[in-house]
């Protein structure tokens, strides 16, 4: 066992994938089972990305993998290492230079275009879930589009916290048809899931794909009085200065100082290359 | 002054650098052989080798040592190689009443024909723990020797089978399914949920078991029998037109009989439950047997009562250690996005709540 296929699946494997994707993306929205295969990494871990990913790279394509929005978290480092391995494909950090970008739990703050897909990893596909947790029954729910139990459960968050309490992996309609989980990308995210490029899901452990074409509707679900609204943190990025960036909050020292930076470190990295300064930005700083 | 966290690349490196140097341990100490595991820790490798779904008993005891012998993670070893490797074909059913057996036992007859055979079991020993062995160079004593039995050794259901008071299984040629190459769908039916038994957690499986045991959807079992030992592997090689035997694996085979008073759909009769799980692996091929059993309620026209091994659905989705502890180890990966949305909302809740009260307060 040394030589392993192209982008490390089989064939037989990828054909199997694509399969899937291309009912997923005529199907806006839709859970495809797929038959999952055990990978070199642990499922939680992006498998379903990986997969997907796997089966759509070609040896022209770049490749960007991002976690929490960084190029440079761990598994995101061991997830692109493993395609440069495997596939002997380029790599990016940078956003628009990318044909292919597999993401954990963000959508770049840059806009995709139409060259361009979005791979996510998935740890739960079916937004139901934590609402009934039998999947023969959120099948036939989907089938039926019962979508009533979300809806009260929407109602219920603002009948006791006055507004919908669920801040990440908010769910959306898709097309008017399908109910949908965005995976665990904060709300702020939503609006971007209406885009010029492809967006395909992978969870590998619930061995599901879904996917949604260029400029499909998504609608975050919400209320006529209640309207979605889109949160982040009241501040500038603390380096780049950006005011429309997601951010991450860090923690400075014991006394609990902290600062804002921008979660997409690609985006800030351009921004500061661009000249932006943030109030925490030291004059002439190196940020490699 | 906030410095970018960078360095990934550079901190997984030198982890697996430092993983290699505790696997490997004192290096004044011998360093283990894969034979030495194959050998000597021959019931870990056949854990390993029934959930990782691969009979290769040098690669399972390989992933044993690179595993540092974390079991779980040596059969996520097996398992990944596995998966990348091409399907040649399909074996012939392999025949468990040919059995050479090592071990037979049967709870239900006190003698019957082939014997009770106890075999290399850890039954009747006391555990006392054997300070002896701590002392490396002692040789066992050769165990005594007996003449193999000649004729095959028959099943223990075949005599209920003969009086008609066990449930006669249906029979089928139709290929099995697959749930590595196939989406897991529900109903799933019996093959697919004796697969995912088979290759499900030890642990997980035992719990299940147990809990009919103890009450929760209860259904009498005895062993009828429990045997060990190879069988053989035959295919049929499209150029001979023929089955040849291409191998032999060992494998644990428990057949329960349960008790069972009749329902709206079936008579008075005994029923069964069955376990099959390569390698010498009794406690898993029983507890298999117990919650195949509890699965049958449908079948058997019997009430659901609500226990968790009677719930297709519940069992088959958290069997396998690998997608579990996958999943539930995932958590320590960062999830500061999310976490970040979850304290603006919180504070944004905190707020709002405050102005409340103090408004309130006011009133």
């Amino acid at each position: 066992m040394s030589d392993y296929n192209f982008a490390y699946l089989d064939e037989q494997t990828k054909r199997m994938i694509r399969r899937a994707i291309l009912k997923g993306l005529a199907i806006p929205g839709y859970q495809v089972p797929f038959a999952s295969r055990e990978m070199p990494m642990p499922y939680g871990w992006g498998t379903g990305g990986v997969q997907v990913s796997a089966a759509t790279l070609t040896p022209d394509d770049t490749l960007k993998v991002i976690d929490q929005g960084a190029d440079d978290t761990t598994n995101a480092v061991s997830i692109r290492k493993f395609f440069e391995k495997t596939a002997k494909v380029a790599v990016t950090e940078r956003t628009a230079e990318a044909t292919i970008i597999q993401t954990r739990h963000r959508i770049p703050e840059e806009d995709l275009t139409e060259d361009q897909i979005l791979v996510y990893q998935v740890p739960i596909p079916e937004p139901l879930r934590f609402l009934e947790p039998s999947e023969v029954e959120t099948r036939k729910m989907h089938a039926l589009e019962e979508y009533g139990l979300m809806h009260v459960k929407l109602y219920e968050d603002i009948a006791r916290h006055g507004e919908i309490s669920t801040a990440y992996a908010y769910p959306v309609k898709v097309e008017d048809r399908y109910v949908m989980d965005p995976s665990p990308i904060p709300k702020f995210d939503n609006p971007k899931l209406e885009m010029a490029g492809i967006q395909l899901f992978g969870a590998g452990r619930e061995q599901r794909i879904y996917a949604l074409p260029p400029y499909t509707r998504v609608v975050s679900l919400d209320f006529e009085d209640h309207p979605f609204e889109r949160t982040r943190a009241q501040e500038d990025c603390g380096l780049c200065g950006a005011g429309d960036s997601y951010l991450d909050e860090v923690i400075m020292d014991d006394a609990g100082a902290r600062m804002f930076v921008c979660s997409d470190t690609d985006y800030c990295r351009a921004r500061r290359e661009a000249g932006h300064r943030g109030a925490m930005a030291g004059e002439g700083e190196a940020f490699a | 002054m906030y410095v970018a966290v960078k360095g990934g690349e550079r901190a997984i490196e030198n982890a697996h650098d430092w993983l290699a140097e505790e696997r490997r341990g004192d290096v004044s100490v011998a360093e283990l052989t894969v034979a030495q595991i194959r050998e000597q820790l021959a019931l870990a490798v056949n854990r390993v080798m029934a959930e990782g779904s691969l009979y290769d008993p040098d690669l399972a005891a390989l992933a044993i040592k690179q595993s540092r012998g974390d079991l779980i993670e040596a059969i996520f070893l097996i398992r990944a190689y596995r998966t990348t490797l091409p399907r040649l074909g399909l074996s012939e059913p392999v025949d468990t009443g040919a059995m050479a057996v090592d071990r037979r036992v049967s709870a239900t007859f006190k003698d019957l024909p082939g014997g009770q055979v106890l075999g290399p079991t850890f039954d009747y020993t006391h555990r006392l723990l054997d300070f002896a062995l701590a002392a490396e160079g002692l040789e066992p004593a050769a165990a005594p020797e007996g003449t193999p039995r000649e004729e095959p050794v028959p099943h223990v259901t075949e005599f209920l089978d003969r009086e008609g008071l066990i449930q006669p299984e249906a029979e089928s040629d139709a290929t099995p399914p697959d749930l590595t190459r196939e989406p897991l769908k529900l109903p799933a039916g019996r093959p697919l949920r004796l697969q995912a038994l088979s290759r499900g957690d030890e642990g997980f499986v035992l719990g299940m078991a147990y809990s009919t045991q103890r009450g929760y959807g209860r259904n009498h079992p005895f062993v009828g029998e429990l045997r060990i030992g190879k069988v053989a592997v035959e295919m049929e090689v499209p150029e001979l037109g023929f089955a040849v035997e291409i191998g032999e694996v060992t494998v644990t085979e428990c057949e329960t009989v349960n008790q069972f008073t009749g329902s709206k759909t079936e008579p008075p009769q005994f029923t069964r439950g069955y376990g099959l799980v390569f390698g010498q692996t009794e406690r898993k091929a029983i507890s298999m047997a117990l919650v195949d059993r509890a699965l049958r309620w449908a079948e058997l026209g019997e009430d659901n009562v609500g226990a968790p091994a009677q719930d297709e659905e519940f069992v088959l989705y958290h069997s396998d250690n690998i997608q579990a502890s996958g999943f539930l180890e995932h958590i320590k990966l960062p999830h500061y996005v999310d976490f970040q949305s979850e304290l603006e909302l919180i504070r944004k809740l905190r707020r709002e709540a405050g102005q409340a009260t103090r408004q309130e307060a006011a009133e």
